[in-house]
């Protein structure tokens, strides 16, 4: 398993790999909306965590398609399909690698942007902290709407349409902790509800997703 | 190693063969033939376990097969070596130097899979199964885009397995000069059901 999780990750950051790409939206987004809602810093100062939210979960959602299609493609998802791994471990692994290239950037790249949009001094250790807790749900559903619509043509937009629902609870959760820590009120309930989301989807949606791509790769 | 009885496969939900049976003990090839659309594409898939059958048996340890599909199933990114650690790893073995040596790879070793031709990218492919250790190899057209010579790298590598007590099934046309059996499956042509016996529920 430690092979598949290096040869994604190598995979990623060679060339074409696609890392970067979420990164790219993300820095985008935040420094798109200062232009948009105008320079007044104390209104910035208010949306801040729910754009950085926002941009995350966009950023995430775009990487989304490359997740399995490449494999699909080169005809490397049969093989896989066929090696000893189970599936679902093939899937957790594919997931945790997507999570390390998209997931993982984007939470050390939000303080940094937190920035551009006035964030108060409260709420960077909370953006942090909520991007980190929530995102890898990000990529553990995302396996599942990935595997769902792998083989598709066009399953890009089938995909977004599929997983943005899935998505919302996360965002939720996850962007009123970062709201509540921006304006230092107490922060446990949504941060407890966005942790047993993550831990949820972590241990129930690889058997979902195998058992979909098993049905896809007939 | 692998028997099959009275097997039904089909493709996109219609039947394609049926009936099909054969038993294959070890150190022998079986040579799948039969026209275009006729399933033995389906048929290799299923024995590899990629799709249920419709009807029938497969007895045999799925541990044992190793499948190789039309497709190469390389990353074009990534080197050579790369490509053959990471099936070795995934497989548990360790040593890739018989694989690279009996397909002749050792000069293309640190080339990214990207800039290799269609048979040196073959090859490769075929190289992977070296490295699985298993003992029953699904072999899907294995003759694709291999010139005269590496026709030959690849039967003698075939030979090597069966005498390792290997199996192997295959779907191909020419003629590797491997003495093993030949299943013509045009007898197995399923029979289309007539078109208005089941079709009650969408009229």
């Amino acid at each position: 398993m430690s092979a598949l999780l290096l040869r994604d990750l190598r995979l990623a950051f060679r060339a074409g790999g696609g890392f970067g790409l979420g990164l790219a939206f993300f820095l985008i987004v935040t420094v798109m909306v200062p232009f948009s809602v105008g320079p007044n810093s104390a209104t910035l100062a208010v949306i801040a965590p729910g754009v950085l939210w926002l941009g995350a979960l966009l950023a995430c959602l775009l990487s989304l398609d490359r997740l399995l299609a490449l494999d699909w493609e080169d005809g490397s998802l049969d093989l896989l399909a066929t090696a000893p791994l189970p599936l679902e471990a093939v899937l957790s692994v594919k997931s945790l690698a997507h999570w390390l290239t998209t997931g993982l950037p984007l939470v050390l790249a939000a303080p940094v942007l937190g920035v551009l949009l006035n964030l108060p001094a409260g709420g960077y250790l909370w953006i942090t902290l909520s991007l980190l807790i929530g995102t890898p749900a990000l990529s553990v559903i995302g396996t599942f709407g990935a595997a769902l619509t792998v083989g598709l043509k066009r399953g890009g937009l089938l995909l977004s349409l599929l997983v943005m629902p899935l998505y919302v609870p996360t965002l939720i959760f996850g962007a009123e902790a970062a709201r509540r820590g921006a304006a230092g009120m107490a922060v446990e309930t949504p941060l407890l509800m966005l942790g047993g989301i993550t831990l949820g989807a972590i241990a129930l949606l690889p058997f979902a997703s195998a058992a979909v791509l098993r049905v896809n790769l007939r | 190693m692998i028997e099959v009885r009275d097997l039904s496969v089909s493709r996109a939900g219609f039947p394609v063969l049926e009936g099909v049976q054969f038993a294959l003990p070890a150190a022998t090839a079986l040579v799948l033939r039969g026209p275009n659309g006729i399933g033995k594409t389906t048929l290799l898939r299923t024995l590899a376990g990629l799709q249920p059958p419709l009807a029938g048996e497969i007895l045999g340890d799925p541990d044992d097969i190793a499948y190789a599909a039309h497709a190469d199933g390389l990353k074009l990114t990534l080197t050579v070596e790369e490509n053959l650690t990471f099936w070795a790893r995934v497989f548990g073995a360790h040593d890739i130097e018989p694989a690279i040596k009996a397909f002749n790879l050792a000069a293309l070793r640190t080339r990214a899979a990207g800039s290799l031709s269609a048979g040196q990218k073959r090859r490769l492919s075929l190289a992977r199964l070296m490295v699985t250790g298993r003992r029953l190899w699904i072999l899907d057209e294995p003759t694709v885009s291999l010139d005269a010579a590496s026709v030959q790298l690849f039967a003698a590598t075939i030979r090597a397995h069966l005498n390792a007590d290997g199996a192997a099934i295959m779907a191909t046309h020419i003629d590797l000069g491997i003495e093993g059996r030949v299943l013509d499956l045009t007898p197995f042509k399923a029979k289309l059901p007539a078109l208005d016996a089941d079709d009650g529920g969408f009229l």
